[in-house]
């Protein structure tokens, strides 16, 4: 039988205060914004990192949402994972997802670029992005990244994992101090 | 002119436009997947109102959370309300913030420095 207290104890060895792995849709991603409300609410934390955490959730989730690519071409094609723990003071958010190889490039560059900006260049990237273009064609803003950056104060986590010649496993990690990292 | 009034959910906020009351105001948490659906009565509604406003127009934002997919459309009404206000309306925009949570002041600030109408930042104490 599956060992269900290994795995329980590699959770609370890991600090996961909520794990989720399957299909993203816009009701699910209700219910674990849902969870995740009642699961802080429940934490002695500060109003203002409770929020951070929330609202660099729902970017999180929505990144995935509006950005996975699906395929059959693996098994668990539709399937993307979100984890949210706390080690000492800081929260953490992991969510993991595919999308298409082709795309590795693009999206691991513009990581890159964006994580090397300080708090006032991503303020103005932010207000140019917002100002100046238009939603896309999945329905992304182009501002999920600059405001993850911006929200949690820290440098993104990511990497990518080359499942197949069509897709690519990325994983992004957040974290939320209480104090920020970026200047 | 009708009033739109729209109850609040879990994703989206309370809506009221309602030019006889003299109230424009959106409230509460406002990050739906698609959020151009959900604003598309917002847009309709004071596109009918520039041609038919109020001589004053005091619009306020109560947000708890919203999402980067909102931001544009928040930015699109900022966009309507600065075109009446260009019209020679007297328009207002109310941001409002809670006194601890830095981040809605700086969304408040990011709007401040793209439009060109009157946004005043105002705190609310806890």
């Amino acid at each position: 039988m599956f060992d269900t207290y290994h795995f329980y104890e590699t959770m609370e060895q890991n600090d996961i205060l909520l794990l989720y792995k399957g299909n993203i849709t816009s009701d699910l991603v209700s219910s674990l914004l849902h969870m995740t409300e009642a699961r802080l609410e429940n934490m002695d934390e500060a109003p203002k990192i409770k929020r951070k955490v929330f609202n660099v959730l729902v970017e999180c989730l929505q990144n995935v949402y509006h950005h996975r690519d699906q395929g059959e071409s693996f098994e668990g094609g539709n399937s993307a994972i979100l984890m949210l723990g706390k080690k000492d003071d800081d929260y953490f958010i992991v969510t993991g997802n595919m999308i298409f190889a082709k795309n590795v490039e693009g999206l691991n560059d513009r990581l890159d670029r964006l994580n090397k900006l300080s708090k006032e260049e991503l303020k103005l990237a932010y207000q140019d992005v917002l100002a100046n273009k238009g939603f896309s064609e999945k329905g992304g803003a182009g501002l999920g990244f600059i405001d993850i950056l911006r929200k949690s104060g820290q440098r993104l986590d990511y990497r990518f994992q080359k499942i197949n010649d069509e897709f690519s496993f990325f994983s992004l990690k957040v974290k939320i101090s209480q104090t920020a990292q970026i200047k | 002119m009708d009033a739109v009034n729209i109850e609040p959910s879990s994703k989206t906020p309370k809506v009221c436009l309602d030019s006889s009351q003299g109230v424009f105001e959106i409230e509460g948490r406002s990050i739906p997947e698609n959020s151009t659906e959900f604003y598309k009565p917002v847009f309709d509604w004071l596109d009918a109102y520039i041609g038919s406003s109020n001589s004053e127009t005091e619009f306020n934002f109560k947000l708890e959370y919203f999402n980067t997919s909102s931001s544009k459309c928040i930015l699109d009404i900022f966009r309507k309300l600065e075109k009446l206000h260009e019209s020679g309306s007297n328009v207002t925009i109310k941001w409002h913030y809670e006194e601890d949570d830095e981040d809605m002041q700086e969304a408040g600030e990011d709007y401040q420095s793209i439009v060109k109408v009157p946004v005043e930042l105002v705190m609310m104490e806890e």
